[in-house]
């Protein structure tokens, strides 16, 4: 559960693994209170598989152009219709799963540790660090992530990469200031008051007793802002700015489908209703995780 | 033990600072127990505060076990005093097994792993080794007291710091701790500073009782003169009668008590 | 005092919270008069739950039975929410622990209780600022003038109890439900508070129940005790001294004694409590 459980294992009859195995099951059982989530889980779980098993389950390939199939509507062969260029729209949203996974995993695992360190550190140390810290984040807050995104892109170069790395810049900030926020709360509590009696040092409180008490509400911010990742990643892709053709990304089918919206409104809608159904399961899990991790919303 | 000498806190800056403690002188022998009474603001949570080295904005000097001690405690002075705070809920780290939060104290101070230290420290608050594994959520109030003290003693301070120990606490739970840092005390000659708002637990465990308000000692009450009712200010009067019928004469009709 | 009509009749009160098969509290019965009764017990015999139920205060999970529950002779579980709320803070009223968090943050002092002096009665505005000032000045605050224009946080707790009594004195309520009102106060003013409770229960020849956890506090205080442990009524006294039950015993050997001294204090014996039911 928490760092300091890897860090030392302690000596005892029962192993970590049945332990793990342990809160597994609560967190199950009350998983199993929740359809809404348990729904958003599967959803989640299900794209994941798709991403992994992409080359096998996509019926055709997502590059490989056949002009003589173009803008067919969904039929028994091609359950989504295809594209202006014969390209099967199911195949290309099936390898477009992995696209969107890897972009919200990296941006993650990139404004998650980052948002939390800066935030840990503003609110543990306080005075001049934390002036100096807060208002960097505000200044980073106060960019409007999409045209920020836009600049960096553009500086850059359009692709995958800088669309993770321009999101990533703007996504931190929020993540930072619930760190913080919830720091100032335990930093006064009696346990951290305890530790500094029988002297933990600076480094021990903020890993041991502060950072894994700020993880839960930064895993539930993180899930919730999973959605924006991927409606800024559409957003790019749809401008161009993303994954550069032909990869299929979400976005970018939108974009060319925009074209034949009137006559072939397949092309622009199946990937529409990937974004949809992907974000909704974001905000689903986000919203479950909340009522789970956090007490404080428990009903 | 202790030499607390013209002891000042004060808190704010400029126009907004006020003075908490006001100058307070005591000393404290080995294996004594001392009680402050008082109630809420009235300093008395900061004097024991000042003495572990929580807070950290005092005048004056404190001296324990024969050394002076600094605002800034150095490793060496935390191991004279550990305190023992008043909400068992929110001293125990929620994330931490039983096991880690009593291997802490030792492992914080690098004198090694812990783990063999946890179960005899359980047992010597009379709690089954078998709670080692357990969260303090699945801990009981008085439970997690429990193990509060055990943690404060982890170090071997000589000096125990209580912090309205079991004002959190129901009446009977409070019985069973009460007599726990009796027996502590007698079996490891610990000297005891007691802060509290409630003079019969304050009479119970202590030898000498200061009773403080706004920031000064107003009295100072012997354990005979606890039982004897003798009191040398209005103030601790009034606690004393408090403490003694549960009320002042609230309401003229004969009350169903005496 | 005369117990004609009861202000509050339960008969076989239980509530449990969702799925738990041990209810919170178990067929309690009671009936009060205008008089002044005591609960106590430690946390989690369900004397909190018991004052809620009443009130029918408690979150939708908890279900609430009870043969009979009247009030002023008419039942009240069968009443809408709506009714509920009109009886609540006009004939019946709840003191809590700490009254801050009763009073509405954003508004001073003395616009809340003139506000309930509006609600219970026609008069102007400025009628009902003088009116709520002559109340305040009743539960005896030192500067009235001042306090009117003070919001909740500004004041001291013991104040804030204050102002709630004073409240209720505009309102007249037939039953006052006291949960905990002086736990978070200091000493000195829990006497004064209790006593106006008195003076205000008195004059209106209402009920007040008092729950606390202070065996010797609520003893001083009411005409009767109710001692409740797991959720039941263990023993009912008119004096501490009739204690039969060994929970009530115990409850008030552990607690010390400043003038009769001992080593060790008395510990509960759970077991033999168990046994004892609550057949006493």
């Amino acid at each position: 559960m928490s760092a300091g459980d890897i860090l030392a294992p302690p000596p005892s009859a029962q192993g970590p693994a049945s332990r793990f195995a342990g809160s597994l099951r609560t967190f199950v059982v009350k998983l199993a209170d929740e359809p809404l989530g348990m729904f958003g889980f599967a959803v989640l779980l299900f794209l994941v598989i798709v991403a992994i098993l992409a080359p096998w389950i996509a019926p055709y390939s997502a590059t490989s152009q056949n002009l003589a199939q173009a803008l067919q509507p969904p039929s028994a062969a091609h359950w989504a219709g295809t594209d202006e260029f014969g390209r099967d729209i199911l195949s290309r949203l099936i390898y477009g799963t992995r696209i969107t996974i890897q972009t919200v995993l990296a941006v993650s695992l990139i404004i998650g540790p980052i948002g939390l360190l800066i935030g840990i550190v503003a609110g543990f140390v306080g005075g001049r660090t934390d002036a100096i810290l807060m208002r960097a984040t505000d200044v980073v807050l106060s960019f409007p992530s999409l045209i920020l995104a836009l600049a960096f892109a553009a500086a850059l170069g359009a692709g995958l990469n800088t669309a993770i790395i321009a999101i990533s810049l703007t996504g931190w900030p929020p993540i930072a200031r619930l760190a913080r926020a919830e720091t100032l709360i335990v930093r006064n509590t009696d346990y951290v008051a305890a530790a500094r009696l029988y002297g933990a040092s600076r480094t021990r409180l903020l890993l041991l007793y502060i950072a894994p008490m700020c993880i839960p509400s930064v895993v539930v911010r993180l899930t919730l802002s999973m959605a924006g990742i991927i409606l800024t990643a559409a957003a790019l892709g749809f401008l161009g700015l993303g994954a550069q053709p032909p990869a299929p990304e979400w976005g970018a089918m939108i974009s060319n489908g925009r074209k034949f919206m009137l006559d072939n409104w397949w092309v622009a809608v199946m990937p529409g209703l990937a974004i949809l159904i992907t974000s909704l399961a974001f905000n689903l899990v986000g919203d479950t995780l909340r009522d789970i991790l956090d007490p404080r919303h428990a009903r | 033990m202790i030499d607390v000498e013209n002891l000042s806190v004060s808190f704010g800056q400029g126009p907004a600072r006020t003075q908490v403690v006001k100058s307070v002188s005591f000393s404290v022998g080995k294996g004594e127990t001392l009680g402050i009474v008082g109630e809420s603001g009235c300093g008395k949570s900061t004097v024991l505060r000042s003495l572990a080295g929580l807070d950290r904005h005092w005048e004056g000097s404190i001296r324990l076990a024969g050394e002076a001690v600094d605002p800034d405690r150095r490793r060496e002075q935390l191991l004279l005093a550990q305190m023992v705070f008043q909400d068992p809920y929110g001293s125990i780290h929620p994330r931490h097994r039983i096991q880690r939060v009593l291997a802490e104290p030792i492992r914080a101070m690098n004198k090694g792993p812990g783990w063999d230290r946890v179960g005899p420290a359980l047992r010597q608050v009379g709690l089954p080794e078998t709670f080692a594994d357990r969260f303090p959520h699945q801990l009981s109030g008085g439970q997690r007291q429990r193990v509060a003290i055990a943690r404060a003693l982890m170090l071997e301070p000589d000096i125990l710091l209580l912090d309205e120990p079991t004002s959190a606490l129901d009446v009977s739970v409070q019985a069973e701790v009460l007599n726990l840092l009796c027996d502590l005390r007698d079996e490891r000659n610990l000297t005891y500073v007691l802060v509290s708002h409630d003079l019969s637990v304050i009479a119970h465990m202590c030898d000498r009782v200061l009773v403080m308000q706004r920031g000064t000692f107003v009295d100072e009450l012997t354990r005979d003169d606890l039982q004897r009712g003798v009191t040398h200010h209005a103030y601790s009067q009034m606690l004393f009668e408090e403490a003694v019928n549960g009320l002042r004469d609230v309401h003229e009709v004969a009350p169903v008590l005496n | 005092m005369p117990v004609d009509q009861p202000i509050l009749e339960i008969r076989d009160l239980s509530v449990r919270f969702g799925r738990a098969k041990i209810p919170a509290v178990n067929s309690v019965s009671l009936t009060v008069g205008a008089e002044r009764v005591g609960i106590v017990g430690e946390s989690g015999s369900g004397k909190s739950t018991l004052g809620r139920a009443v009130m029918r205060l408690l979150p939708p999970a908890a279900r609430i039975e009870a043969a009979t529950m009247n009030f002023e002779g008419a039942p009240l579980l069968t009443r809408s929410e709506k009714a509920m709320r009109g009886l609540r803070g006009n004939r019946m009223a709840l003191i809590m622990q700490d009254p801050r968090y009763s009073l509405n943050p954003v508004l001073t002092v003395g616009k809340q209780v003139a506000e309930a002096a509006t609600l219970h009665q026609k008069i102007s505005r400025k009628d009902a600022y003088a009116l709520a000032a002559d109340m305040l000045g009743r539960v005896r605050i030192a500067d009235v003038e001042r306090t009117m224009a003070l919001y909740p946080h500004q004041i001291s707790g013991g104040m804030g109890q204050r102002v709630m009594i004073a409240m209720m004195l505009l309102s007249k309520p037939r039953l006052v439900i006291a949960d905990e009102p002086t736990s978070a106060l200091d000493v000195s003013v829990r006497g004064d508070v209790l006593r106006l409770l008195d003076e205000l229960v008195r004059e209106n020849n209402s009920a007040l129940l008092l729950i606390s956890h202070d065996i010797r506090m609520v003893a001083t205080f009411c005409e009767r005790v109710l001692v409740m442990y797991q959720g039941r009524v263990v023993e009912t006294l008119t004096k501490l001294e009739d204690a039969k039950h060994p929970y009530t015993r115990g409850l008030i050997a552990a607690m010390p004694d400043p003038k009769h001294p001992v080593s060790r204090l008395q510990v509960l014996d759970r077991q033999a409590i168990n046994q004892a039911g609550s057949t006493l």
